[in-house]
């Protein structure tokens, strides 16, 4: 298992780095046509809108049929935007966020994903 | 993963695709996908970087994040010139070695947490994502980017599955946020400015009126 995800880190290298090194290594390549700059600066916060929507709405079965998902986590995961858009300060956000979940969890107004 | 790979927002998240057994070409591709937005910020500090080394510059992008971005731009943009050591500084000294020194703290302290969901530690993950997420919206192209980018990862997660739909998001949400009008765009603060920097989690940075405009220019050309 740990040499899987030595082998899987090392693959995630492979895409991450020429990402941070052919702006620095290839002269002219802040030269690019506009739009390719605008694209990529829409990516960011479209997959990490996705990675969280998906990860808080969507439950899959046991036998694989994704459903909708609503539940405390979507108050936990608002809470957290909004202190972040608020403060600028991730770290309250999810210690909020957590506080959140784990309290509701603990009285009973939420259940405890198995 | 934290020395080899060191992309905070793709460590995230490839903590969710591995506990949901997501096969790997689908973890290469989401975190090229996430990753791909430090070609701004190579592109933004190429101009800065071009009379180091080739050999450092190759070094310097290793440890290209978010944070070192923010840091190093703003930093430079301050003193009007480049300046390498501060790069280090940044880059290593404010977030490689921290971030690496939380992640052992993470892996001995975590297996000592007996029942992680009872404390809802489960919602750390997206509760990050949309955290990140927030210091990315710049403007509304990024705000209609990432509304979009989730309702469409939504849409298709429930007739296909959960990384399908993460992908489609990912790809078709930026595509939908460039329709949207340059003259409503609005971007404040486009990345590769100072005015981005300050979004970039700098409690207490601020931004004169000189570099608000700059901000609405693009990126300034360092002093040659």
């Amino acid at each position: 298992m740990t040499t899987d995800l030595i082998l899987l880190s090392v693959l995630m290298f492979a895409v991450t780095y020429p990402t941070r090194a052919v702006g620095l290594l290839t002269p002219g390549f802040d030269r690019l046509p506009k739009v390719v700059f605008d694209y990529l600066q829409l990516v960011g916060p479209a997959v990490l809108a996705a990675l969280a929507a998906v990860s808080v709405m969507v439950v899959v079965s046991d036998d694989d049929v994704p459903s909708f998902h609503v539940g405390i986590e979507w108050v936990a995961v608002f809470v957290c935007l909004a202190l972040v858009a608020r403060k600028g300060n991730l770290l309250i956000g999810l210690v909020a966020a957590v506080a959140i979940v784990a309290i509701a969890r603990a009285v009973g107004l939420a259940e405890i994903p198995v | 993963m934290s020395v080899i790979v060191f992309a905070g927002a793709a460590q995230f998240a490839a903590v969710g695709y591995i506990a949901s057994g997501l096969p790997w070409p689908g973890i290469i591709l989401l975190t090229a996908l996430l990753n791909a937005r430090h070609l701004l910020y190579s592109a933004a500090l190429a101009p800065w970087l071009r009379e180091v080394p080739v050999v450092r510059r190759a070094a310097m992008a290793h440890l290209l994040t978010d944070e070192a971005f923010a840091l190093t731009i703003s930093h430079f943009r301050r003193i009007g010139r480049t300046d390498e050591r501060g790069f280090w500084i940044a880059a290593v000294g404010a977030t490689f070695v921290p971030w690496n020194i939380a992640t052992v703290g993470g892996v001995i302290l975590g297996a000592q947490i007996p029942d992680p969901a009872r404390l809802g530690i489960d919602v750390i993950f997206p509760a990050a994502m949309v955290g990140l997420a927030v210091g990315l919206v710049t403007g509304r192209r990024e705000l209609v980017a990432a509304i979009v980018g989730a309702g469409v990862a939504v849409g298709v997660a429930l007739v296909s599955s959960p990384s399908v739909g993460i992908v489609a998001g990912g790809v078709i949400g930026p595509l939908v946020g460039l329709l949207v009008p340059k003259a409503i765009a609005r971007e404040t603060a486009p990345l590769g400015t100072a005015a981005s920097a300050v979004r970039y989690s700098m409690p207490g940075a601020t931004v004169d009126s000189t570099e608000e405009t700059a901000a609405r220019d693009g990126p300034e050309e360092p002093p040659r």
